[in-house]
């Protein structure tokens, strides 16, 4: 076998290696979440107001974790509630884009300071998509 | 941080999600069992990502040089450097933490942070998703959001290259 593809192997599984704790705590506590907040609660945090739903919107969005499946039916769900569209938009943005669940792995791999700022970033642009992509359907 | 502290921490994360599960176990019996049965999915689901992911970054390690990455998405590859990153977040699968270790060996390798934002940022937009969107949102609701998902991808990624030190 070529030495250097050897090497490769040997580097991939030290790097998955030291994951392995962190993925397995990191999956556990979701599971834990998930199974703490019942999924109808939801909705009964959000009011009428554009950006205080944003913001509910992508505050909830960023503290659940899963499948973005989960959070289409979930948005599909609320829309279905009466909940307004930009609340469910930065819902399902930030479900993807913000990772409180994950921010202990990302810190740890990819740096602290990276890892607050991204989220952060992530969190404000949620805002931002939802009520540009609303005001956008407005004017179609 | 210290190797040796950086290789206790995720043991000390494991430890502390335990003994969560232990006091919601003493108040809550109930919800163990219920998230036991969600990460026991999740398990099954990961698993065979868990082997591509593995595989991936042994043809990461192998193929990927620091030119060679540096002349895609270095400093001079302009926008294609953008273009790489949207469509790489866009097609890669699997849970968000499993690219974590892939992309820390980018950057080891001398990707910037900025691309690696741009591509976190892009695994929002999942193509086999797109049907199940339009399904609750609708065609329109859709193009407009994935469209604007792509913008803001890059102007963060522009945002932590540029604005922020880290």
């Amino acid at each position: 076998m070529d030495q250097n593809f050897k090497q490769s192997i040997i580097k991939s599984w030290r790097a998955i290696y030291k994951l392995l704790p962190i993925l397995v705590g990191i999956i556990l506590l979701i599971g834990l979440v998930n199974a703490i907040i019942p999924k109808t609660y939801y909705a009964k945090l959000f009011s009428k107001n554009i950006f205080l739903d944003s913001i509910i919107g992508g505050g909830l969005g960023s503290i659940m974790a899963g499948n973005p499946v989960t959070s289409y039916i979930l948005g599909g769900e609320f829309l279905k509630q009466g909940i307004s569209l930009v609340a469910v938009t930065a819902f399902i943005v930030a479900w993807v884009t913000v990772g409180m669940v994950q921010l202990p792995a990302e810190s740890l791999i990819l740096g602290k300071r990276f890892a607050i700022i991204r989220n952060l970033l992530s969190f404000v642009f949620s805002i931002i998509v939802a009520i540009t992509t609303v005001f956008i359907l407005g004017l179609i | 941080m210290k190797k040796s502290e950086q290789s206790y921490t995720g043991y000390y994360f494991l430890i502390a999600v335990v003994i969560f599960y232990l006091i919601v176990f003493f108040i809550s019996p109930g919800k163990i069992s219920e998230s036991l049965n969600f990460t026991t999915n999740i398990f099954k689901q990961i698993i065979p990502i868990f082997i591509l992911v593995f595989g991936l970054m042994i043809v990461i390690n192998y193929f990927v040089t620091t030119q060679r990455i540096s002349k895609y998405i270095g400093e001079e590859a302009g926008i294609k450097k953008w273009i790489i990153a949207v469509v790489g977040g866009m097609v890669s699968t699997g849970p968000i933490y499993m690219w974590y270790p892939i992309l820390k060996e980018l950057r080891n390798k001398g990707v910037k942070n900025g691309f690696i934002a741009t591509f976190l940022y892009n695994r929002a937009i999942k193509p086999p998703l797109i049907p199940m969107i339009i399904y609750y949102f609708g065609i329109q609701f859709t193009v407009v959001l994935t469209i604007i998902m792509i913008i803001s991808s890059i102007i963060q990624g522009l945002i932590i290259e540029r604005g922020v030190k880290i």
